[in-house]
């Protein structure tokens, strides 16, 4: 188990170094002047230009650039973004914003996702079954900012049980509305996943074997078909996980939320380097991370699963 | 705002003749209605600064208007972009070159400093400095000892006293007062020299506001204000503070108005261009903003130099019937052109002679057209204009390009470029095949800055190679004016000059759209698209 993980957490380095370098050559080839940029519509004397230019390397090549860039990483130190903060800052500000929106949103879609993909799949055919399957169908076609901008404008502004966008500091029920439009999507997909795997559990031996040896429905449905189903589950959470983590890019500019998906994607507007390669490698830690964490929850949920 | 990089003006004026401003006019109308709580928080719309706030490092909107709010210039501007002293006491000039600027006694910074002549020499000095590399430093150029290339002192400027000091610029400029309203020339306390990065986080200004404390400033989140209680000049505030909150997109601001969490929205997004006059009715704002926008045809091009050019121009601008498309494709957000500046300079009128030219008028465009024809035949030479095609000008070029092929029936086609950078290539290095959009932001309001640096012959931005020697000699006489009223007048003919050549073909003024909530009254913008928070009174 040791060694599995040790194992897994070295592969993290050369996938790290590959991942920073092409976000970073990505990001310098860009097209238009990020120093410019800086001044909205008022250009500043080309001296003025030139010299910040040289404060940031960018007159530099690429690979100066970057090893400039990657000596600091080593140091703990992601530069400083053009606008003049450090990015461990805006990273310390927004990744907790974040987590918490994506924590709030799993929490939904699992809680709701679970038990409804549960039930129906206990109760193949049926009407429950049926009404499940088709809504799950609706959720999954709709593109989220349609539900975004549909649930901010309904439940927001017109009945006013939300507030519309997220207010400073991101409190935990601000964050409620956006949580919910995030966990649509993952919602549906684990309802649909939950409800085959329970229908193929369901068939299996042991189940008939647990049944017949006049276990009550009560304990053969949570631990011997549930434990057993979850696995498929909590494979797509993990990723889900990483993907809310990542690429709430759209909920959070509905919302105003002042995490990580807004600020990448004003950073990469601004076509501001550092504060990109940045949030990309913290994504990519996390990613990593979060997937080494599902493989190992795998054998807890599987006894037969083991890690040498 | 879409319109990129349109123009900076920062071209000396070429003037002479005494000037004093010192009992300039107070423009700035008294709050009417309710006298509001005067603790209550105004809530607008914002955006992260893309700097710290040192003022001469801030040439962008996001901070522009914090840092607006925070200090106090020389002077300020009313609604109407006319200006009133507010730390000076008096700007005054014999010859409009050497000028002595007194301040009001007893003003102070909010940490107790006295606000003296050495806190303005001190400021524009560090924002001069070409190694302190500040956005704004051109703005200072028409002082004397500026460099664009090395480090060097201004000096044209001389503290006499506390507070008196001495400008002495490279050349006459009339109107130069009429800049000092702008973030560029605010003073600095003694304290923002040891660290300004720290400063910039923390700034300590003199303004109708004050930092609400040190974590006031929440990056990426908001901004909180508070009423600064020493502040005593012509801005003082009407509420207790203001919270710009700071948005990744107009819409979430736009939704925050309607769900009755935010108080001022001063731009709406285009998704409901179409809704907010009917949903927000006389809390909605509509208003011409300093941003001229037409198109040029270049002088060096085969049919559009001499009087068939003349004819020509005058015949396509007929052509345009600017009320429509200002109507059906900006729903009402742009003005049609009356001239060459825009409604909220001083001086501006629809009245020019010569201003039907602007005017839709089918069957007269096409009788000059048929004009300059008879001069030299134009054939089914192909009629192009250039945009950049990253701007959103599509829908309006091709509606122009028809109108134009329309009623003169020849063959007219929009002629995008990829970039705003490639396009002024094109216009720099005299490769247009055609017409070319044009537009113009005033830096500050002066009727002076919309024209010189666009029209005069062989000027920074006359791309397309304009040249009138009456024009010219006027446009001089005017910045040599003895008074601001005077000068106007004889801009107004050098108007009349362009109306006759069009070197520019006016198409409309953009417009600042805004909303503001039922909870506040007296929300008025500036020349600038900017509401002037102070005088906003709320509950």
């Amino acid at each position: 188990m040791l060694w599995y993980t040790g194992k897994r957490l070295l592969q993290v380095i050369p996938v790290l170094l590959g991942a920073t370098f092409l976000i970073y050559f990505m990001v310098f080839a860009m097209p238009g002047d990020p120093i410019a940029a800086l001044y909205g519509d008022r250009p500043p004397a080309p001296g003025v230009i030139e010299q910040i230019r040289e404060q940031y390397h960018l007159n530099d090549p690429l690979i100066v650039q970057y090893f400039y860039y990657l000596a600091g990483i080593f140091q703990g130190d992601f530069g400083v973004s053009y606008s003049g903060q450090p990015v461990n800052e805006i990273l310390a500000r927004t990744f907790p914003v974040t987590i918490r929106l994506a924590l709030l949103a799993i929490f939904f879609e699992m809680v709701a996702g679970i038990v409804i993909g549960l039930v129906s799949g206990l109760r193949k055919g049926g009407i429950f079954d049926a009404t499940g399957l088709g809504a799950s169908l609706v959720i999954i076609s709709l593109p989220i900012f349609v539900v975004g901008f549909a649930a901010q404008y309904f439940l927001g502004i017109q009945l006013g049980w939300f507030r519309p966008t997220v207010s400073s500091g991101a409190p935990i029920q601000d964050l409620i509305l956006p949580a919910l439009v995030l966990a649509t999507v993952g919602f549906a997909q684990i309802v649909r996943l939950t409800r085959s795997s329970v229908i193929e559990t369901s068939g299996l031996d042991f189940v008939r074997t647990a049944s017949s040896k006049g276990l009550t429905r009560r304990r053969v449905v949570p631990v011997h078909i549930l434990r057993n189903s979850l696995i498929p589950v909590v494979t797509y959470l993990g990723t889900d996980f990483g993907v809310l983590l990542v690429g709430a890019t759209v909920t959070e500019g509905i919302f105003n939320v002042p995490g990580v998906g807004r600020t990448l994607y004003q950073a990469v507007l601004r076509g501001e380097g550092p504060t990109v390669v940045s949030f990309v490698t913290i994504m990519v830690l996390m990613y990593l991370i979060v997937n080494l964490l599902i493989d190992l929850l795998y054998a807890v949920l599987d006894p037969r699963i083991r890690y040498a | 705002m879409k319109i990129k990089r349109i123009g900076v003006a920062a071209i000396a004026l070429a003037a002479a003749g005494a000037l004093a401003l010192s009992g300039c006019t107070s423009g700035g109308e008294e709050p009417t209605g309710s006298a509001g709580d005067p603790s209550a928080i105004i809530t607008t719309n914002g955006s992260e600064p893309q700097n710290p706030l040192i003022p001469t490092n801030t040439t962008e909107t996001g901070g522009g208007k914090i840092v607006t709010s925070i200090f106090a210039g020389l002077v300020s501007y009313t609604a109407e972009g006319e200006i009133e002293n507010d730390v000076a006491e008096s700007i005054e000039s014999e010859d409009g070159q050497h000028w002595t600027v007194t301040l009001k006694e007893g003003q102070t910074f909010t940490n107790g400093e006295e606000v003296t002549a050495n806190s303005f020499v001190d400021a524009w000095n560090y924002g001069a400095l070409f190694s302190n590399a500040q956005g704004a430093s051109y703005f200072f150029d028409n002082i004397e000892g500026f460099s664009y290339e090395e480090d060097s002192e201004l000096t044209g400027l001389k503290v006499v006293d506390d507070l008196t000091f001495t400008v002495d610029l490279v050349a006459p400029e009339a109107d130069w007062p009429l800049r000092l309203g702008y973030t560029a020339y605010f003073p600095l306390p003694e304290v923002a020299f040891e660290d300004m990065e720290a400063f910039g986080e923390n700034p300590i200004g003199n303004g109708p506001y004050m930092l609400a404390g040190e974590d006031a400033w929440a990056h990426d989140e908001k901004i909180d204000l508070v009423v600064n209680p020493d502040y005593d000049g012509v801005r003082k505030a009407q509420n207790g503070g203001l919270t710009i909150i700071f948005y990744a997109s107009q819409d979430a601001a736009y939704a925050d108005v309607q769900g009755g969490n935010l108080d001022v929205l001063d731009a709406v997004p285009d998704s409901a261009l179409e809704t907010y006059e009917d949903e927000f009715g006389d809390r909605a704002v509509n208003q011409p903003a300093a941003i001229f926008q037409g198109f040029n045809m270049p002088y060096y091009l085969e049919h559009w130099s001499g009087e068939e050019g003349k004819l020509r121009r005058a015949a396509i601008s007929m052509a345009i019937n600017r009320e429509e498309i200002t109507d059906v494709i900006f729903q009402g957000t742009r003005t049609p052109a009356t001239d060459f500046t825009s409604p909220v300079i001083a001086g501006w009128t629809d009245e020019l002679e010569g201003s039907e030219v602007l005017d839709y008028n089918p069957e007269e465009a096409q009788k000059l057209w048929a004009e300059a024809d008879a001069i030299a035949p134009y054939g089914d030479t192909v009629f192009d204009l250039a945009y950049n095609a990253d701007g959103g000008h599509q829908a309006w070029v091709d509606a122009v390009v028809n109108s134009i092929a329309n009623t003169l029936g020849i063959q007219a086609v929009g002629k995008p470029y990829p970039t705003f950078a490639a396009a002024l290539d094109d216009r720099e290095n005299q490769r247009l095949t055609g017409g070319t959009r044009a537009g113009w932001q005033g830096d500050y309001p002066s009727m002076y800055n919309f024209l010189a640096p666009l029209y005069q012959t062989g000027a920074g931005s006359n791309y397309e190679l304009y040249t009138s020697e009456e024009f010219d000699s006027l446009v001089k006489e005017g910045a040599q004016a003895g008074t601001v009223e005077e000068a106007t007048e004889i801009f107004q003919q050098a108007q009349e000059v362009l109306l006759q050549d069009l070197p520019s073909i006016p198409l409309w003024y953009s417009n600042v759209t805004g909303v503001s909530a039922d909870t506040v009254d007296n929300v008025v913008f500036g020349w600038d698209s900017v509401p002037l928070y102070h005088q906003i009174t709320k509950g």
